[in-house]
């Protein structure tokens, strides 16, 4: 009883230890019946957690030991991870400095990089949605726009660039275009996709109670379609990430690309290794950022 | 035209697939009275759904009509509530919010915020479901789901409630309970319906009129009989009441001889 409790309900720790007691008295220890069940609870959730936390801990130590013995030797052409922290240690302990111009901190750089993803890809997400909703909604729009948009979503994002400079002649918009032209074909198929698979059942109760328009958009499509809508913007976020360190890498100025650009021109190979492990830390944020965002808007939406 | 409450009126209907047709209803008429509760019983296949569709509106005839209180249907709208087999709930709304949103469409104009609430909330009382009002449709149970399903349908006040095999997909127990539910409910409100079940004693139980279709393709009204039964009804009551034996193993007769001739002819 006392084992299999806590593990019940572990985010209620004392209130199932305390109604362990109260249904079963004879069972409670002698001395105070709450505290080894707060005790065992602990103990579960640091097991927990430690299932998770130390297997890629360990994954991540051989890797850096494989990388240290391998750059070890002193005619090695990349920097061991050690050479790396001693290279870059003002860069990381000073994120916010700005001396003008390019001179800037990383946090200035990602937040560059951050500003013109935002941009680009709320763009996406709210042209991308509109357009999956028309192409999902009606059967003409679908025929006449998916050949398209198969084709062009197939173009790399980079091979967008020199169009987009030449339209704009200006290198910040054309990365923000550049990003929004990634990250919207994903959007766009997913979110068709999700209108055209909206349940029978819903269609038809949202005829029984007339819903049209934008009531049918509010309260059944959107909702019902969210999942696919979600998946689509994943996606999509994951693709501007990638595609704005390369972006920015060609048109300069501040921004993490420029950073890696800037440092390889100056060959301060260490500068890169570190901008890299931001850039992947980022990516992985941003990523889960929408994965919970999702996960928050269609709770309930998936298990029908 | 006629002068009842709900009349179907020489309705056929037909599916076409290219050039091959296939007649599943043929010439169906029924008149139905204010207050009456009809149960629709037949083989499964037979067309007992498309017509009970028909009659909602969600989908057209190929011929013949609908009519409600002497004015055409078309079309789908919340005066014939439909209890789908399946519940339809929808699942990232709460109970509470899957009843409001029939009722916020439906009275908009007619209630205000409060009373709009208070009736909600009224309904699913009458289906015992006040206390599950936060719940999501995944964490209630199948028979719960569908007292709501019924809660969302009587909350639109529709002239005519339209239960597409709603106990089809429950446990013995719960089905009895719901029919309970189901047959208070249609004492207190009146409320005129159409019923489609397989369920033979179900038929009898909540039924005034019983109308049995004959096989498909092209099924018709075998025959109409009437439940001489008194209400209100009590289950255990009428299992030693002669007119409910009577009634009972006519419609199984009906049902047992048709499928007879069924076989007989392929």
């Amino acid at each position: 009883m006392s084992i299999v409790a806590p593990t019940i309900a572990s985010s209620k720790p004392a209130s199932v230890a305390s109604q362990a007691h109260a249904s079963f008295p004879n069972a409670a220890p002698a001395n105070d019946p709450i505290a080894p069940g707060r005790w065992e609870w602990l103990t579960v959730r640091l097991l927990e957690t430690a299932k998770g936390v130390v297997p890629p801990v360990i994954t991540l130590a051989i890797l850096l030991g494989i990388w240290q013995l391998a750059t070890s030797s002193p005619g090695s052409s990349l920097p061991s991870p050690t050479t790396v922290i001693d290279q870059t240690w003002d860069l990381i302990v000073n994120p916010f400095y700005d001396n003008g111009g390019l001179d800037k901190g990383l946090f200035w750089h990602l937040l560059a990089s951050l500003k013109r993803v935002a941009l680009g890809y709320a763009l996406a997400a709210g042209v991308g949605v509109a357009v999956g909703v028309l192409v999902g909604h009606s059967v003409w729009a679908m025929r006449a726009l998916d050949p398209l948009f198969q084709v062009l979503r197939t173009i790399p994002p980079l091979a967008w660039l020199p169009l987009s400079l030449a339209a704009f002649r200006d290198g910040h918009p054309s990365a923000i275009f550049v990003i929004f032209i990634t990250a919207i074909w994903p959007v766009i198929i997913n979110t068709a996709v999700g209108i055209r698979n909206i349940p029978e059942d819903y269609r038809n109760v949202a005829r029984v109670l007339n819903f049209r328009g934008f009531e049918y958009f509010g309260h059944i499509m959107l909702p019902a379609a969210a999942p696919y809508i979600f998946t689509g913007m994943r996606i999509g976020i994951g693709l501007s990430w990638l595609a704005i360190v390369a972006a920015e890498m060609l048109i300069g100025g501040v921004g993490i690309g420029f950073f890696i650009w800037d440092s390889w021109n100056s060959s301060r190979i260490s500068e890169i290794i570190l901008a890299l492990f931001y850039v992947g830390i980022i990516g992985f944020c941003l990523d889960r950022f929408i994965a919970v965002l999702g996960k928050l808007v269609t709770r309930g939406t998936a298990n029908g | 035209m006629s002068d009842k409450y709900l009349s179907i009126e020489n309705v056929y209907k037909s599916f076409s697939r290219g050039k091959e047709a296939t007649e599943v209803l043929q010439n169906i008429s029924l008149g139905v009275a204010r207050g009456e509760f009809i149960s629709l019983i037949g083989h499964s296949g037979c067309g007992k759904s498309t017509l009970l569709n028909v009659v909602a509106g969600l989908t057209p005839a190929t011929s013949g009509c609908v009519f409600l209180e002497n004015r055409e249907v078309n079309q789908p709208g919340p005066d014939r509530a439909v209890v789908f087999q399946n519940h339809s709930l929808l699942p990232w709304l709460t109970v509470y919010q899957n009843v409001k949103l029939a009722v916020d469409k439906v009275f908009r104009r007619t209630k205000n915020a409060a009373e709009r609430h208070e009736w909600t909330v009224h309904n699913l009382e009458l289906v015992h479901m006040e206390h599950a009002l936060q719940k999501r449709p995944a964490e209630i149970s199948g028979g719960m789901k569908q007292r709501v399903g019924i809660a969302r349908a009587i909350a639109m006040s529709p002239k005519v409630l339209l239960l597409d095999e709603p106990f089809g997909a429950l446990d013995a127990l719960t089905r009895a309970h719901l029919q309970d539910q189901v047959m208070q409910i249609h004492a207190t409100l009146g409320n005129t319906v159409l019923m489609i079940t397989h369920d033979v004693e179900e038929a009898v139980l909540l039924s005034d009129r019983i109308v049995m279709m004959t096989n498909g393709p092209s099924a018709q009204i075998g025959s109409i009989l009437d439940v001489p039964l008194a209400r209100p009804r009590v289950r255990l009551d009428l299992l030693a009441d002669p007119a409910y034996i009577s009634s009972r193993a006519a419609v199984l007769e009906f049902l047992h001889r048709r499928t007879r001739f069924v076989e007989a002819a392929a």
